[in-house]
């Protein structure tokens, strides 16, 4: 059993994307060590409640750390300083000192504008996954394991990219808003299979069309989305990525 | 034009333009180092690449590529900021793995800038242009004497610190510049990471050695 500690929490709200926003300061007292942080937002907005206040909203939904809905940038980390590969339901009291204090922001990025203090619109994701995610052909049946033989160092490869949940804290973390890390990983994921192949060009020239027309930044190779993704997702992915769109495009 | 209109082509005009002006430091840096044992040797180079047809056309090229990439550079920062949003951090925990040059290659980009102005107006104002201008003794030394120009350059212990700054903030610049570029064309993988950040390294604290060491040579015993 982990020890309570006491510490001051200063969570950002903010009324909507065009609000300027602010922060609001609450001491935390006697909270358990094995309090996730998430749950420690729960006994905050307990305490809002009972004080006729509005409470602090935020995202969360699995609570196990593979939904990718969690988007808390604590103390100048997205996610929090967690174990490696662990999102913010998965980072735990125990890991600050009692006397601390907690900073917690919203993912800032022009990409995911605030909805409401530190729950993020997440959409643009979704339509870059709409614009070539996938492969069009309908895949029918489970085939048979050994249809078409995939070497298992691709399948493992291709997997590790699949791990990615979209819960942009790369976006987050990286100076320039850039979405490369996500969008990398997922053109790897299928691209790294014989399913993937035939519409590899396509699927990496629609996906950087429109990550870009909706004004994510540019990637300049600082390192900062690898240090902090959840899943582990390697920036290999962000070269994997360049090759299959520069590829695609001397070959228009 | 995917080169214009994507942030992948926009980035490959960086890599391409700054491979291309690395190639030329180490045509520049293999010359220099002349300097250092033969006179007569260096200012046959100097006179090779004097106000010729093909080094004023290499010239342009060269002045050409370095505009492309400090175009770019200033593009792609602008849409950077746009893309952070309009709201800032209150608290930043830069992780380790992050590279401080990685985050400041514009600023170090400007301080590479100011020292090739610097650069140009001691050496190649003096030279090509004199030249250019049928005014050969306009520095006081003859156009084709780059020896004696390296040798009252560094003769001022001003122009010493400046251009040890410079050649610093270069080093910075490529030691991510380099590998960064490789990375954007696609030449990178979860291997050769590694392999291309020692190269990087090494190859810029060599490049950079090369003009260290004769801007000390005649620093610390001028035309000895």
């Amino acid at each position: 059993m982990d020890k309570n500690i006491s510490f001051k929490l200063r969570y950002w709200r903010q009324n909507g994307p065009k609000d300027k926003g602010h922060f609001d300061e609450r001491e935390m007292k006697d909270i358990p060590g094995d309090t996730s942080f998430l749950e420690m937002l729960d006994i905050l907005n307990e305490e809002l409640v009972s004080e006729g206040k509005e409470p602090f909203v935020f995202d969360h939904d699995c609570r196990e750390g593979i939904c990718g809905m969690c988007s808390l940038y604590i103390n100048g980390t997205p996610h929090g300083k967690t174990e490696r590969g662990a999102t913010t339901c998965q980072l735990y009291m125990r890991k600050f000192k009692d006397g601390d204090t907690i900073t917690v922001e919203p993912w800032r990025s022009a990409g995911f504008p605030v909805i409401k203090d530190c729950m993020v619109d997440r959409t643009a994701f979704d339509k870059i996954i709409q614009a070539g995610g996938y492969v069009t052909a309908r895949t029918g049946q489970p085939q048979d394991a050994n249809a078409i033989l995939i070497p298992k160092q691709d399948a493992d490869e291709a997997m590790d990219c699949a791990s990615c949940i979209g819960c942009g804290a790369c976006v987050a973390a990286c100076k320039n808003g850039s979405a490369m890390l996500f969008v990398s990983s997922k053109v790897s994921q299928l691209a790294l299979l014989p399913q993937g192949r035939p519409e590899a060009a396509r699927r990496a020239k629609a996906m950087v069309a429109k990550m870009d027309e909706l004004g994510f930044g540019n990637c300049t190779n600082t390192r900062a989305c690898e240090a902090v993704c959840p899943k582990c997702e390697s920036i290999a992915n962000i070269a994997r990525l360049n090759r299959e769109f520069i590829a695609a495009k001397l070959n228009d | 034009m995917w080169l214009c209109n994507s942030s992948i082509g926009r980035k490959v005009v960086m890599s391409v333009t700054g491979l291309a002006l690395i190639l030329f430091l180490t045509f520049h840096g293999s010359m220099n180092l002349v300097a250092l044992f033969s006179k007569e040797g260096y200012n046959m180079i100097c006179e090779f690449l004097g106000a010729n047809w093909y080094a004023v056309a290499a010239t342009l090229a060269l002045a050409g590529l370095a505009v492309l990439h400090i175009l770019y550079a200033f593009w792609l920062t602008l849409q950077n900021y746009r893309a952070r949003g309009k709201d800032r951090y209150a608290v930043t925990d830069t992780p380790k793995k992050v590279e401080w040059a990685s985050q400041n290659m514009l600023a170090l980009g400007v301080v590479i800038v100011l020292g090739l102005a610097l650069h140009l107006f001691n050496f190649w104002y003096n030279m090509m242009f004199a030249e250019l201008i049928h005014q050969p003794m306009m520095g006081g030394i003859h156009a084709a004497d780059g020896y004696g120009y390296i040798a009252q350059t560094f003769s001022n212990p001003v122009y010493v610190v400046l251009y040890v700054i410079w050649l610093l903030a270069l080093w910075f610049h490529l030691t991510h510049g380099f590998w960064s570029a490789i990375q954007t064309l696609g030449w990178n993988g979860k291997v050769w990471f590694n392999r291309w950040h020692i190269i990087s390294v090494v190859y810029s604290t060599v490049l950079v050695l090369m003009f260290l060491v004769v801007v000390a040579k005649f620093a610390l015993c001028g035309a000895c």
